[in-house]
C-alpha cells in the first residue's frame, strides 16, 4: 500500500469537506470548522517546537488541542483523566515539558509554574492564519500502571493511524467509544473518526451507562469500542435497546466467547470486531469470526507488517504500529529483535491461540499456577452470568486458593434458593472443564464489579 | 446445623466433589488420614467461612493447624463463639 506523505491531522479533517460533529455530554464541535478555525484562542502559534503536555479535562477540549497540535508541537504529552497529582512533576521532567493546554475542567495543579500556559475552549473560533504544520509530532502516552510513576509511551502518527484502513463507507459513520480518548484504546477512536470522515460520540467521566447509551443512540452511534467490561456493564443496561451499531469493536482485555456470543445477541446484523492492542504493542490485529483467541496462522504468517512470535509463553509483537521507546527510562521497550513483549499468556488450543491471562497476574495455590482469566471464561459460559471476576483469596492451607464473585444478568430476589442452583451449576461447570485446584472454592453473587477508569476489570493481586 | 455437623457434612461433600474416599469421621481421626488433602482442606477452610462466617486460621496469626477432627472442630466452636 502506498502511503502518501506525512500530513497533520488538522489537514487530513480537511480532505472531507462534509460537516461532521464531535459531541460530548455537555458540549459539541463542528470538527470540520478546525480547517480554518482554532479553538486555543490564537495562540497555536507559541506552542509551536515546543514539547507540550496536554492537561485538558475534558474530552473534547482534548481532542480539539490534540487535532490542532499535531504537526505543530514537537511532543505531545497526553495526561490520563486519572493521573496522580503526585506524577505530574515527574512527568513534566521526564518529558522535558515546556508548555501546558489546560481548559476549565483541568485538575487544580496541572499548571505545574510552567512558563507557557494555553487555554483550549469548547468552541472553535474563526482565524485569518493559523501557523502551518512542518514537523512530525511525537506523541506521549502514558500506561497506566498500578504503582508508581507511570511509563511514558512514545509514537508517531504514522504508526499510531497505521491499523486505520482507508476504505469508502457506506453512508454516514458515527464513531462513539466507552474508553476515554488520552488512552491508547480511546485515542485509536479519535484518529479514527478524525480520518475517516466521521462524527464522534466521547464518552464522560462519572455518566450513568444509561445515559452515555442514550446518547449514543441519539446521536446514532455506528460504531462502538470498548473494553469487554465496557460492554458487559452495557449489556446489563435496558438502553442497550436504543443503539445498533453496524460495527461492535472489543480491545484491551480478553474477549471470552461469552461476551462475543451476547454481543451477536443482542446485534445480530453488526460486524464484531475483537482487535488486540495495547499502549505499547500499537494494534496488532483484529479477528472477526466471532470466535474467541485468534487463528494460530496469524503468528506463522506476517500480515500487515506484523510479525508475531511466543516466547515463554508470552505474545511478542514486531511492528510499524509499535510505540518506539520509553521517555524518560532506561528499559528498552523493544527486545534487540525489535519485538514488544506484551506480557499477555498465550496458549495453543488446536489451530487457535487463546489468551490464559496477564503474566504476574498469576495465583499461586500450593505451587500450581493458576491464571484468574481462564476460570473467568468457563464461569462466563453460564447463560445466567454476566460476568465474573476470579481473585486469590489467603488460605492456611495452600497459600491462596481462587473464590469468584459473580454478576448475574438479572439480578431478581432469590425465590425458592435459586440462587442456590445456578451456585451449584456454576461449579459444575468449572468441575467438568478445569482442573480441581482452578475450581473456585467459594462464590459469592454480587451486584456489580469495579471497572477502573482504564475500562479493564479492577484486579488487586493479593 | 451444629459447628461439627456442618463440618462433617462439608467434608463429606467436598470428598464427593473431588472424587476421594473419607474415612470414617471420629475425633481421633488424624486429619492427613482423612482421605482430603491439602486443596481438599483449603476448600473446606474457605467453605466454612462462607458457612459459619469465620476463617480462625487467618484472623489469628498463631493459630496452629490442628491435627486431628476433633483439634479441628473444637478451633471453629471456640472461633464461632
Amino acid at each position: 500500500m502506498a502511503r502518501t506523505e506525512p500530513q497533520s491531522l488538522r489537514q487530513r479533517i480537511g480532505e472531507h469537506a462534509s460537516e461532521r460533529f464531535f459531541w460530548d455530554r455537555t458540549a459539541h464541535a463542528r470538527i470540520t470548522d478546525l480547517v480554518g478555525g482554532t479553538s486555543l484562542a490564537g495562540r497555536l502559534g507559541e506552542l509551536a517546537g515546543k514539547s507540550v503536555l496536554v492537561a485538558t479535562g475534558k474530552q473534547l477540549t482534548t481532542a480539539l488541542a490534540l487535532i490542532e497540535l499535531d504537526g505543530i508541537a514537537r511532543r505531545l504529552t497526553i495526561l490520563p483523566p486519572d493521573a496522580d497529582p503526585d506524577h505530574f512533576a515527574p512527568v513534566v521532567a521526564g518529558a522535558g515539558i515546556e508548555a501546558v493546554v489546560l481548559d476549565h475542567a483541568s485538575p487544580a495543579d496541572a499548571a505545574l509554574d510552567l512558563p507557557l500556559c494555553v487555554t483550549c475552549a469548547a468552541e472553535i473560533a474563526g482565524a485569518a492564519k493559523l501557523p502551518a504544520p512542518t514537523r512530525e509530532t511525537e506523541w506521549v502516552l502514558l500506561t497506566s500502571g498500578t504503582t508508581g510513576v507511570p511509563k511514558m509511551v512514545a509514537h508517531n502518527l504514522a504508526g499510531l493511524t497505521a491499523p486505520i484502513a482507508r476504505k469508502k463507507a457506506d453512508g454516514p459513520i458515527v464513531w462513539g467509544t466507552f474508553y476515554d480518548i488520552r488512552r491508547y484504546g480511546g485515542l485509536q477512536i479519535l484518529l479514527r473518526a478524525a480520518l475517516g470522515n466521521a462524527s464522534l460520540v466521547l464518552s464522560s467521566a462519572g455518566e450513568p451507562t444509561a445515559d452515555h447509551l442514550d446518547r449514543l443512540g441519539r446521536h446514532g452511534v455506528t460504531h462502538l469500542s470498548g473494553t469487554p467490561s465496557h460492554w458487559r456493564r452495557a449489556l446489563m443496561s435496558p438502553a442497550i435497546r436504543k443503539i445498533s451499531p453496524r460495527y461492535v469493536r472489543l480491545s484491551g482485555e480478553i474477549a471470552d466467547q461469552a461476551v462475543l456470543d451476547s454481543l451477536r445477541h443482542a446485534f445480530p446484523k453488526a460486524s464484531i470486531g475483537h482487535a488486540y492492542a495495547s499502549t505499547e504493542a500499537g494494534v496488532a490485529f483484529e479477528v472477526i469470526d466471532g470466535h474467541a483467541g485468534f487463528p494460530s496462522e496469524f503468528v506463522e504468517r506476517h500480515r500487515g507488517g506484523v510479525a508475531m512470535k511466543v516466547l515463554h509463553g508470552s505474545l511478542r509483537i514486531r511492528s510499524p504500529r509499535t510505540a518506539s521507546r520509553y521517555v524518560g527510562a532506561g528499559a528498552p521497550l523493544r527486545d534487540e529483535d525489535g519485538f514488544v513483549d506484551t506480557g499477555d499468556i498465550v496458549e495453543l488450543r488446536g489451530d487457535r491461540y487463546v489468551f490464559a491471562g496477564r503474566r504476574g497476574g498469576i495465583i499461586n495455590i500450593g505451587g500450581l499456577k493458576v491464571h484468574p482469566e481462564e476460570i473467568e471464561a468457563v464461569i462466563n459460559r453460564h447463560p445466567q452470568v454476566r460476568m465474573s471476576l476470579v481473585r486469590p483469596k489467603a488460605s492456611p492451607v495452600t497459600g491462596s486458593i481462587v473464590i469468584a464473585d459473580v454478576v448475574l444478568k438479572s439480578q431478581s430476589a432469590d425465590a425458592g434458593g435459586e440462587l442456590a442452583q445456578v451456585k451449584g451449576d456454576i461449579l459444575k461447570l468449572c468441575r467438568d472443564a478445569l482442573p480441581r485446584h482452578k475450581v473456585p472454592a467459594a462464590i459469592s453473587f454480587v451486584a456489580a464489579l469495579d471497572v477502573a477508569a482504564t475500562g479493564k476489570l479492577a484486579r488487586r493481586h493479593g | 446445623m451444629s459447628v461439627k455437623l456442618t463440618i462433617m457434612d462439608q467434608m463429606a461433600q467436598i470428598a464427593r466433589e473431588h472424587g476421594k474416599v473419607l474415612a470414617p469421621l471420629r475425633d481421633d481421626l488424624v486429619l492427613l488420614d482423612s482421605g482430603l488433602d491439602s486443596l481438599g482442606f483449603a476448600v473446606l477452610v474457605a467453605r466454612l467461612e462462607d458457612r459459619l462466617g469465620v476463617d480462625p486460621f487467618t484472623a489469628s496469626e498463631d493459630a496452629q493447624f490442628p491435627v486431628t477432627l476433633g483439634d479441628f472442630v473444637k478451633v471453629y466452636e471456640n472461633g464461632a463463639h
